[in-house]
């Protein structure tokens, strides 16, 4: 028997604590956690792809993809309404993730790392070589209106802020189900041994191509939230390190449960911010060193120690997946 | 003919300096598994070695100033060393047989690391090391004038290759380590000592990421961030070529450098774009890069 799913209620809590700390955060925080949930968002794509063994060094083309989408979509087809820009961007992540997923679902290992980086670094060259997409400077974006409504910027970042929890509540809950569906399981035991898979009827590819599209739509959407919260994107969505990033995170929190991409990037921000205060010369060293040392100490990530003691509560797929990686 | 020709040497040149950093990188790769992606800072530490040196030599007139090549390349080659031989020592070793991608976040772990070293030791300002550059002069190829110096490097790259291929093929130590390449459970089993040989590859590919460095120092301003800037184009040329195989960074460097001088000849928006597209086209017709090293089916 399956134990009973905490998930939802965890999510429905946690997006009504942060709804209401709008009000009570300070602006500089409620930034943060719109760009923290952003990049989890991107995350959870990685973590998806992760769980049936692939890594994406890649993963900045979708997360780019998204947020020029929004750009493109306000300077060229003059939308500016958040939904239908968020719309436009997961359509976009969709389409491009689709059609490479076609190709990139060929690809194991090592191999899937560098080729999604290459696909990552073709975008990113072509974007800061051509003038009429803002070349390396890259392109504005005005402030998005509500069904045609115009808004003052506080009202702005009040829309941005609750769409943004919204949207991240939504996506958690979809792809929590989607792991714990049949597909999500069978990406583990692809991970774990391909063509045994096969020969038990399943089409790896599917698992593969279906993982890869997911995480180019989410990234897609963390790109576009991350567009409109800043009001501007850059090339630099799509460099390679930009998707080492996502990748730390990931590993950071951990890939055992979609809300330790959330943990990951919490963490990650919070780290990043002080030590770029405390030790502005040292704050590479500080996140290399913290990497190392997750890798070495804590291989399952953060999310590992939540489930401390947990153990005996956990469902017979989870104490799989923690018995192959303590080997 | 002549545009023919420019592009041509553009390329070589560019190809050389792209094997040398790659050689490194693809030998680790081979006998250690580790896509290594600290090679970019031995290429960095090269760079400001090599520079530093170079400043120090030019500000003594009574030396020769030929003697500035010798002290630029093995300054640079034994800093790498040393620094390879520290991080293997330091940490590599305890995370052997580790999953490859695993491997290479380590390594990225490594690299945001020496990125702040390097900061804290030389610090943020660039490093000129003009002098070696133009000591060589300089040669009209049909109308196109070219540096010596970057001539040589043809020179230099060739030399690299030949005594990588010499020492593979022609010496003990080197087929000791061509077994291990080959299979390295084997290899463990017939008794040759893979700590040993994983401790000597790892400081020798480290050696060459800074030669490397260490060359391109004269040509270039040493600056912040250059080992971030180099990896992904070592990357791209071992993949191309096939990971691990010395052969096949030989091969990609070249048609990548090539398809390079190209670009920036006839098409200069896309010389970026087309150093990832050649690998992405290579990997879509032989997903594994063009030569190839046999991995067994897990069954």
């Amino acid at each position: 028997m399956r134990a009973f799913d905490k998930t939802p209620l965890a999510i429905v809590v946690a997006t009504t604590l942060l709804l209401v700390g709008f009000f009570v955060f300070p602006a500089w925080l409620s930034l943060m956690v719109v760009t923290i949930i952003a990049k989890a968002l991107v995350v959870v794509g990685v973590v998806v792809l992760m769980r049936s063994g692939l890594v994406s060094f890649g993963q900045g083309l979708y997360y780019c993809i998204g947020g020029y989408a929004v750009s493109l979509g306000e300077q060229v087809l003059q939308i500016t309404d958040i939904f239908v820009l968020l719309a436009l961007a997961m359509a976009a992540g969709l389409v491009a993730g689709s059609i490479l997923g076609l190709l990139m679902s060929r690809y194991r290992e090592i191999f899937f790392a560098m080729f999604s980086l290459a696909l990552s670094m073709i975008l990113y060259g072509i974007l800061s070589r051509t003038q009429s997409l803002g070349s390396t400077d890259g392109l504005n974006i005005v402030q998005p209106t509500l069904f045609g409504i115009k808004l003052a910027t506080q009202q702005a970042k009040l829309l941005i802020y609750f769409t943004t929890c919204v949207l991240a509540a939504l996506v958690t809950y979809a792809v929590h189900r989607y792991i714990r569906s049949p597909l999500g399981y069978a990406s583990m035991a692809v991970r774990d041994n391909e063509i045994r898979v096969e020969y038990l009827g399943l089409a790896p590819k599917k698992v593969f191509y279906s993982n890869y599209v997911i995480a180019s739509v989410v990234a897609a959407l963390g790109g576009a939230i991350t567009a409109l919260n800043y009001g501007h994107v850059q090339p630099d969505m799509a460099y390679w390190s930009q998707s080492g990033e996502f990748i730390f995170i990931a590993l950071m929190g951990g890939t055992s449960h979609v809300a330790a991409a959330f943990l990951g990037s919490a963490v990650f921000e919070t780290i990043r911010t002080y030590a770029l205060e405390l030790a502005p010369d040292a704050w590479r060293v500080i996140l290399g060193g913290v990497l190392i040392a997750i890798i070495c100490f804590l291989p399952k990530g953060l999310w590992s120690l939540t489930q401390f003691g947990k153990r005996s509560g956990s469902s017979d797929w989870d104490r799989v997946v923690d018995e192959k990686d303590s080997t | 003919m002549s545009f023919l020709l420019s592009i041509l040497i553009d390329g070589l040149i560019y190809a050389s300096w792209l094997f040398i950093v790659s050689a490194g990188l693809t030998l680790i790769y081979g006998v250690m598994r580790v896509l290594n992606m600290a090679h970019g800072s031995f290429y960095a530490i090269g760079a400001y070695t090599a520079a530093s040196l170079v400043g120090w030599y030019f500000n003594h007139d009574e030396l020769p100033a030929f003697g500035s090549f010798a002290v630029m390349a093995l300054g640079a080659i034994a800093v790498g060393f040393v620094a390879g031989l520290v991080t293997e020592r330091g940490v590599l070793r305890f995370l052997r047989g580790r999953d490859e991608v695993v491997m290479v976040l380590v390594t990225f772990g490594l690299l945001l690391v020496y990125e702040d070293l390097i900061k804290f030791i030389w610090g943020v300002q660039s490093y000129y090391a003009s002098q070696p550059y133009s000591l060589l002069g300089s040669t009209d190829i049909g109308e196109i004038n070219f540096v010596n110096y970057d001539l040589a490097m043809i020179g230099v790259a060739g030399v690299v290759a030949a005594v990588l291929w010499w020492s593979l093929n022609r010496t003990r130590q080197g087929k000791l380590l061509r077994a291990v390449i080959n299979d390295r459970e084997n290899a463990v089993a017939l008794g040759i000592n893979v700590n040993r040989l994983f401790m000597a590859t790892f400081a020798i590919g480290a050696g060459l990421g800074a030669l490397a460095g260490g060359l391109s120092a004269p040509a270039i301003a040493v600056n912040p961030g250059l080992g971030v800037e180099v990896i992904v184009l070592a990357f791209a040329v071992v993949v191309t070529g096939g990971l691990g195989s010395v052969e096949g960074a030989l091969i990609g460097a070249v048609l990548i450098g090539l398809a390079r001088a190209a670009a920036v000849n006839l098409w200069p928006e896309a010389e970026l774009f087309v150093i990832y597209g050649v690998m992405a086209c290579v990997l879509a017709f032989r997903p594994r890069g063009l030569f190839v090293l046999d991995s067994a089916r897990k069954i």
